[in-house]
């Protein structure tokens, strides 16, 4: 009786939920999905999507794969080549200056990041638009001649090739996609807040501290983790400024040489990627969360 | 509104009255100079120059708007002018020298660049390699287009889900992504061994890797994301009143895409072909790992250049070259598509 009267409440509620919902749903009805019509487009984004997917999905699933070779059919589950890699203290070495690396350049990207967005979104400058592209170039320029490029600078100013070098040459890679996360979330909010706080007599920096910064701390939060993955997952800047100090792209890179070491890269670059997906897919979300869907897509 | 005790806190350190309070004028003290000693006269005319320093360059702040935006972003403009300017001229700078050896002999001369003239190779290669990238770009662009579409317009609930898992492959690490690719095409690899073992085939296909088509495909593979999000809002931002006005006016959904669609999305797949255009040129990591022998890209032999060859003069000279190069069919692009946008319109 209790469960039949409980139902039929939840039943009603249910239509409740419904009946509020009905100008969208008419809406929806009306320019939104027609099945039959639109049925091989989402194939295509389906099968776009297994494109993206797929391949990166065969390295954590032979990584438990019982065989140094790499190849079907799966000879049985092992959780050796894990074993292997937690008990090598080459890779720890190089996992641990990669955090190191990491940590240091997502805090200090994120600062210029920050500093560059706020002015571009809040004063008025003659010359944005190549200030603008200026900051962005590293994005485009390639990696190979930016890391030659920085090589024979260090060269030249005769510096040691070290975790700051790497340091450096990320750095320069992280700075536009600071900027651009946090310029895209300061674009997001209502500068009136701002200018309120402002003429209730607080100060710059106290506008900033007290109303920019918790306003804008999804867009910070992202940017810090995306230059952190940014960073701990880049190869070529580091392998070209890599001293005798190597991060861990670079360590997967010397192991691929040794065949009999595949299975293990296999298991670390499962880790990695597994790794990167839950940062990368958090900042997104935190990220692309109030923002409407142009300015948070604008990368 | 922050708390009531916070705020009376405020106003009691500020002295309540902040709001409006005229700033001071500097404390020039000429009446008192007079009695006082030589000793104190220059002391303070010392610190009235100070001041007004302070209160003139306070004043220019305040008028000018860009010169407190460019003050607040110096930081950042510093760093990047010191990582990517200065290292870019001095590469050029190296271009023009002479590997001795181990040492370098810094006296001008252009004998890098006449190199890259007199051996057909590195021409060859620097050709080869925009014709891969273009290729790559190409099909990027082929592919990505419909998904852009598909997310911008048919896309009505979870725009937000579709777009994060467009985004994120982009942001996970792409020696990884390239790596998975040379792990399926391998010799023995995922796409050999399945199909062995499901009695395709007897013999392993040799054609999968070590070529220039594997290296396209694992490109257009790994910059797919970066071409999906300018297109997308490209198509995002058309006024979705226009293609009511073209159906309106009799256009069949084909004729509607031709003539209002992709014209106004076209922005965004020349921002896209560039983004993914200019950096794949230079690629050093995919070529590397999938390409083999024939599937070497300009990227490489600057590589060698900085290894194996020890000659970072020459490998500068053929950088700098290929950016002159990739500059130079970017600017000719852009220009003509300007034009031929102004022509029709």
């Amino acid at each position: 009786m209790t469960d039949a009267a409980a139902s039929l409440t939840a039943r009603k509620a249910a239509a409740d939920a419904r009946g509020e919902e009905t100008p969208q749903f008419v809406q929806s009805k009306h320019e939104g999905y027609h099945w039959t019509a639109e049925a091989p487009m989402f194939l295509y984004a389906v099968w776009y999507l297994a494109f993206l997917y797929i391949p990166v999905l065969f390295l954590p699933l032979f990584s438990f794969n019982d065989s140094i070779y790499v190849a079907f059919p799966l000879q049985g589950f092992t959780l050796e080549w894990y074993q292997d890699m937690a008990s090598n203290p080459a890779l720890l070495g190089a996992l641990e200056n990669s955090l190191k690396v990491g940590f240091a350049v997502s805090f200090l990207a994120t600062l210029l990041g920050l500093l560059a967005a706020k002015a571009m979104t809040r004063y008025h400058m003659p010359g944005k638009a190549p200030v603008t592209t200026f900051i962005m170039l590293p994005l485009v320029v390639p990696g190979i001649i930016l890391g030659i490029a920085l090589l024979t600078m260090t060269n030249r100013l005769g510096m040691e090739l070290s975790l700051y070098t790497i340091g450096l040459a990320h750095l320069l890679i992280c700075v536009p996609f600071a900027m651009l996360v946090l310029m895209s979330r300061l674009e997001g909010f209502d500068r009136n807040l701002e200018e309120a706080s402002l003429d209730l007599g607080e100060n710059a920096l106290q506008t900033f501290l007290r109303v920019t910064l918790p306003l804008a701390w999804p867009g910070i939060l992202a940017s810090l983790l995306l230059t952190f993955t940014i960073s701990f997952d880049e190869f070529l800047l580091a392998f070209f400024l890599a001293g005798n100090e190597v991060t861990l792209p670079v360590y997967i890179w010397s192991q691929l040489r040794f065949p009999n070491r595949l299975p293990m890269v296999l298991s670390l670059g499962a880790c990695i990627l597994v790794f990167s997906f839950f940062l990368v897919t958090f900042a997104e979300v935190v990220r692309r969360r109030g923002v409407g869907p142009q300015q948070g897509a604008a990368i | 509104m922050r708390p009531l005790h916070v705020r009376a806190r405020r106003e009691r350190v500020s002295g309540g009255g902040r709001i409006g309070t005229p700033v001071p004028p500097p404390a020039t003290g000429r009446d008192e100079m007079t009695d006082r000693s030589q000793a104190i006269v220059g002391g303070l005319a010392a610190r009235e120059q100070r001041t007004s320093l302070i209160f003139a360059t306070r004043a220019l702040f305040l008028k000018h708007e860009w010169l407190r935006g460019y003050t607040l972003m110096l930081p950042t403009l510093l760093v990047m002018v010191c990582l990517m300017c200065l290292p870019l001229f001095n590469l050029t700078n190296y271009s023009f020298w002479t590997q001795n050896y181990l040492d370098l002999d810094k006296t001008f001369t252009l004998a890098n660049y006449a190199a890259f003239f007199e051996k057909p190779i590195y021409a060859a290669l620097e050709m080869k390699s925009i014709r891969m990238s273009l290729f790559c770009t190409f099909a990027t662009l082929i592919l990505a287009y419909p998904m852009a579409y598909f997310i911008a317009f048919k896309v009505t609930s979870n725009k937000l889900v579709w777009l994060i898992l467009i985004t994120v492959p982009f942001w996970t690490s792409y020696l990884l992504r390239v790596f998975a690719w040379k792990v399926i095409l391998g010799f023995n690899g995922v796409v050999n061994s399945g199909l062995i073992s499901m009695g395709v085939i007897d013999e392993p296909l040799q054609f999968l890797l070590y070529n220039p088509t594997a290296v396209v495909l694992t490109l257009a593979h790994a910059w797919a994301a970066f071409a999906i999000l300018p297109i997308y809002v490209s198509l995002e931002k058309i006024d979705r009143s226009l293609l009511e006005a073209a159906t309106d006016l009799g256009d069949t959904p084909t004729e509607r895409f031709w003539r209002v669609t992709w014209p106004l999305s076209l922005p965004g797949v020349i921002a896209a072909g560039l983004l993914v255009f200019i950096p794949t040129v230079g690629d050093y990591v995919t070529p590397r790992l999938v390409g083999g022998t024939t599937g070497i890209m300009i990227g490489n032999i600057i590589q060698s250049q900085f290894g194996r060859g020890n000659n970072w003069p020459l490998g500068a000279a053929l950088s700098v070259i290929s950016m002159i190069v990739i500059a130079f069919l970017v600017v000719t692009f852009i220009v003509a598509t300007t034009r031929a946008r102004a022509k029709t319109s």
